[in-house]
């Protein structure tokens, strides 16, 4: 924040959304999980069909409705109000956790506090002994989906890395996440550790080394766009 | 002729006995059976273990059960929401217990119970806090942990139609954990928003079959809270 001279400018979280919704497929199942990833689902490009899984027993979900056309029998994981799309369809909740840990779901969407290079991922307590502990649906998802994608701050606000050799949170699921969408750079986790694929403009290696926490790789480094 | 229709909340409740295990339906507030709970708070009923997704908002409803102390123990994937305030008061000062499950897990273990199937490899939570203390077995390769079934003694759901037979549909994403917990309770009572005649509700359409259900109440009181 207080670089001087900093020449990149992070995304904010409209432009993160948006860039991880550019690489989701016609055609796949998608489940977005509650807080920053739900809004992916609005830039989705409008021709591509992609069907979006709720997991309280909702498959094509559509967006928030307009404030007076709210049916209040429709709501997602994170009890805000939604839309069913034409070819939509609900059932219980047994059903939509065997989508999910079945393997039907191509693709979840997790927000994390740390994601580590061998894609163990924490995202559900922020220590041990926390008070009340609430995991949701996340260690489903995260241990039942085809693949992970975690979008998230590169940093916390404190400047701390969020990318680690390990997790120093409580694991919601162990190596299993497969690419992350960060405000600064689009990492893939591989048998090798974190290998960065694409990096904001102005923004230097060593810059977004010195915000990891783990040793990054850029010879998969994209550097065409 | 069966007739599953009770007339009173009274009737409806007759039998929960202290300590018992209750299922109790819905996703926030979508499905809820508000009825019913204020029922089971009418009964008296206590030293219960409670099984839901959330551990109730406000200070009505499952959370006034929570805050009359009717309530030993809690099983649920998500207590903490916007508003959940009576259950984290009691959960700090140690008047209350908690079994945190995931969501899956906690929909399939009703499942097993409801289908007759005692235990269940998963893959949820293997290799997380959640897993500690628990059998796990690799198969094909693969890490699982042996989660129990979780049979309820009496399961409190909401439907939106229901004929005498207990044939149950349910409205838009209100089917979540009621349609599962009818399966897996002793004695399960179905609050619903309309009566049927038998015959009426097209039976490709019954999403809970009336094997399931015990006992049916209508209480027409209309959408969940916006």
């Amino acid at each position: 924040m207080s670089d001087t001279a900093a020449a990149f400018k992070a995304l904010n979280r409209d432009e993160m959304a948006n860039r991880l919704a550019q690489d989701i497929p016609e055609g796949w199942y998608v489940n977005l999980g509650i807080g920053a990833p739900t809004k992916v689902a609005d830039f989705i490009p409008a021709d591509r069909e992609v069907v979006i899984h709720s997991e309280n027993g909702i498959l094509g979900m559509g967006p928030a409705p307009a404030k007076d056309q709210v049916d209040p029998w429709i709501i997602n994981a994170g009890k805000q109000h939604v839309t069913l799309k034409p070819g939509g369809s609900y059932f219980d909740h047994a059903t939509s956790f065997a989508m999910i840990r079945g393997g039907h779901i191509d693709l979840c969407v997790l927000g994390a506090y740390e994601v580590a290079e061998n894609g163990d991922i924490a995202n559900w307590a922020t220590s041990a002994t926390e008070s009340a502990p609430a995991v949701g649906g996340a260690m489903d998802l995260a241990a039942g989906a085809k693949r992970i994608w975690v979008l998230m701050q590169h940093t916390t606000k404190q400047g701390e890395a969020r990318l680690v050799e390990s997790c120093s949170y409580p694991l919601t699921a162990a190596g299993v996440v497969k690419r992350i969408y960060t405000d600064l750079a689009v990492i893939d986790v591989t048998e090798e550790g974190f290998s960065v694929v694409e990096m904001i403009p102005g923004l230097t290696r060593e810059e977004l080394q010195a915000r990891s926490g783990a040793r990054l790789r850029f010879d998969r480094l994209n550097t065409a766009g | 002729m069966i007739d599953k229709f009770v007339r009173s909340m009274a009737d409806a409740m007759e039998g929960i006995a202290d300590g018992s295990t209750v299922l109790v339906g819905g996703f926030g507030s979508v499905g809820q059976p508000d009825a019913l709970i204020d029922g089971l708070i009418e009964s008296g009923a206590k030293d219960l273990t409670i099984v839901a997704n959330n551990a109730g908002a406000g200070r009505v409803g499952l959370a006034k059960l929570l805050e009359l102390r009717r309530v030993r123990r809690i099983i649920c994937s998500f207590p903490r929401s916007a508003g959940s305030v009576v259950f984290e008061e009691l959960y700090a000062n140690g008047e209350i217990e908690l079994e945190i499950v995931p969501q899956g897990t906690l929909a399939e273990r009703l499942r097993a119970a409801g289908a007759g199937i005692p235990a269940f490899f998963t893959p949820t939570a293997a290799g997380t806090q959640l897993a500690e203390g628990k059998e796990t077995r690799v198969i094909d390769g693969r890490e699982y942990v042996l989660e129990k079934w979780l049979p309820g003694d009496v399961a409190l759901i909401e439907a939106w139609q229901a004929d005498r037979w207990g044939n149950l549909t349910y409205r838009s994403s209100g089917r979540n954990f009621n349609a599962v917990m009818a399966m897996a309770a002793t004695t399960t009572v179905a609050q619903t928003q309309h009566v049927v005649d038998l015959g009426a509700i097209d039976p490709e359409a019954v999403a809970t079959p009336g094997i399931f259900t015990s006992r049916v109440i209508h209480v027409p009181y209309g959408d969940p809270e916006i």
